[in-house]
């Protein structure tokens, strides 16, 4: 917020005036999501795929299940890790090299919401207590960048882990040892939801696109699971919520995510 | 959270918690202003077993230059903990959890700076995690608002900072190292009191709408108590015996 361009102090104010009539500048409601399109198994050479398009914002989730050590505190589960990547080609503004805080955040608050939501049956990775466990990577790319990486990402991971299948092991001579043609589907408990509002002045906005994205207050992000629980959370932006403002994203956040996971249900049906 | 086991009783028949708390109590705190010589400004606070330095600097020249802004001061934050300050040695260099707590305490602190009054200029707050307990983000949050007070920087609040969570199914106040292990949720919450603006919050773990809402409301409580010891401690400095160092 303190640092925006001259064209940026230009779009909010352009922005605040459509929302002080009740329109967004794309033309949406204020609790409405851009339409979200999501293609399974794209990538045949991965465990499990998906390209999740979110408006103009498209990510595409592949995953890799491969025998793992498990982590020291927590020898009888798998692991379960999400990474998130902004590609070079997906924005002028992105550059290589090492992540910086705002991609290491998007990885993490993506990682955050399955994982916190126990998506992934993790007790049924162990092949040998506290020594061999299996991992299941989803490593998320930034292809475009249209805005709320985070939910299209999330959405993209999530579709990707349930259309995912599984390869057998079985621990020979102290190593596990792949069993050929063996795969069973990826055991999942809940389909996990990731809902992203944006504050401008008063107003709460769902899954801001770029130009929102980049003249908020402050933003929240939501993940519910299947329940209609809250499972994570994530406030960003330079700026801060009033209580009912929060109880009023929480609403928004549980409507929305209803509404997408019906659309992740049906892309991802009978895929495994 | 994940359903991590642990053999304790994170609550027992009494409702009391395994350090002896209420659920609606927080553990000790206590800050003291103005405890670094070189610093602009500086805190100290053990929050339960947490021991947090914070200390402050600027506004002063921006480097590397290109992060300057001719319209406003800039606010940078580096959350760091000590490879001694948990049970197994941590690497000393920045972890991605470090960043991105980095990143949420500046943006916590943010709204409450005047940085408007110090365009092209920067000001670093560091902080040091001496030792680890459970909740240091709040803990550093807090200390760092006080340091920033204590640097005589202009602000709008101070803001406060207590976690609120769920463990053995009831909701807790300032979530301590093993609840947040073997317990249902943590909810860290910063919070500017004069404002009523929450600037901090994050979750991890299952709540209802309900639970989420309790959380909110127990969770600023803790910041208000938190923010009476944080301006205690700026009075101690300051009014308590005359003597302005």
């Amino acid at each position: 917020m303190t640092n925006l361009s001259i064209i940026d102090k230009l779009k909010r104010s352009k922005i605040l005036d459509l929302l002080q009539e009740g329109k967004r500048i794309d033309g949406r409601a204020l609790d409405e999501s851009r339409p979200l399109v999501i293609d399974t198994g794209v990538i045949p050479h991965a465990n499990g795929s998906a390209r999740a398009r979110l408006g103009d914002t498209e990510i595409v989730s592949g995953i890799k299940v491969q025998p793992d050590r498990p982590f020291p505190d927590m020898g009888d589960k798998g692991i379960f890790m999400c990474t998130a990547e902004i590609l070079p080609l997906a924005h002028p503004s992105a550059e290589t090299g090492p992540p910086q805080p705002p991609v290491i955040e998007l990885a993490r608050v993506v990682d955050r919401g399955i994982r916190e939501s126990g998506m992934i049956d993790l007790s049924q990775f162990v092949l040998e207590k506290d020594k061999s466990v299996i991992g299941l990577f989803a490593d998320c790319v930034v292809t475009d960048h249209d805005g709320n990486l985070f939910d299209a990402c999330s959405y993209a991971a999530v579709a990707a882990i349930i259309t995912s299948t599984v390869p057998k092991w079985e621990m020979k001579d102290d190593k596990p040892t792949l069993i050929e043609d063996q795969e069973s589907p990826t055991p999942i408990t809940t389909i996990p939801v990731s809902v992203t509002m944006g504050r401008i002045g008063e107003f709460i906005i769902v899954d801001p696109n770029l130009d929102e994205w980049e003249c908020l207050d402050a933003r929240i992000t939501i993940t519910t699971n299947s329940d209609g629980n809250i499972v994570a959370l994530q406030k960003g932006g330079d700026d801060g919520f009033s209580v009912e403002q929060l109880v009023k994203c929480s609403e928004l956040s549980i409507a929305s995510g209803k509404k997408i996971r019906e659309i992740i249900k049906q892309a991802t049906e009978g895929t495994q | 959270m994940g359903g991590r086991e642990a053999n304790v009783v994170l609550l027992d028949e009494n409702g009391i918690r395994s350090d002896g708390r209420k659920v609606n109590e927080t553990r000790k705190v206590t800050i003291k202003a103005g405890v670094l010589k070189n610093a602009g400004g500086s805190a100290y606070i053990e929050f339960g077993g947490n021991k947090i330095l914070a200390g402050v600097f600027g506004p002063r020249d921006v480097h590397p230059k290109h992060m300057s802004n001719p319209d406003t001061g800039i606010l940078r934050v580096r959350y760091h903990m000590e490879p001694f300050s948990v049970d197994e040695r941590k690497k000393p260099a920045p972890s991605r959890r470090e960043i991105e707590i980095s990143k949420v305490i500046t943006e916590a602190l943010t709204p409450a700076v005047i940085l408007e009054k110090f365009p092209r200029t920067a000001i670093d707050v560091y902080l040091e995690v001496l030792q680890a307990d459970g909740g240091t983000r709040c803990a550093a949050l807090a200390a760092a608002s006080v340091a920033l007070a204590d640097a005589g920087i202009p602000m709008r609040d101070l803001v406060s900072a207590c976690a609120a969570g769920k463990a053995a199914d009831a909701i807790i106040l300032d979530v301590n190292n093993e609840e947040d292990q073997a317990g249902q949720a943590d909810m860290p919450i910063g919070y500017m009191p004069n404002l009523g603006k929450i600037t901090l919050l994050q979750l991890d773990g299952v709540l209802t709408t309900d639970e989420f809402k309790k959380c909110i409301e127990l969770g600023l409580e803790g910041c208000k108590q938190v923010y009476e010891i944080q301006k205690s401690a700026l009075r101690e400095k300051y009014f308590s015996s005359g003597d302005n160092n």
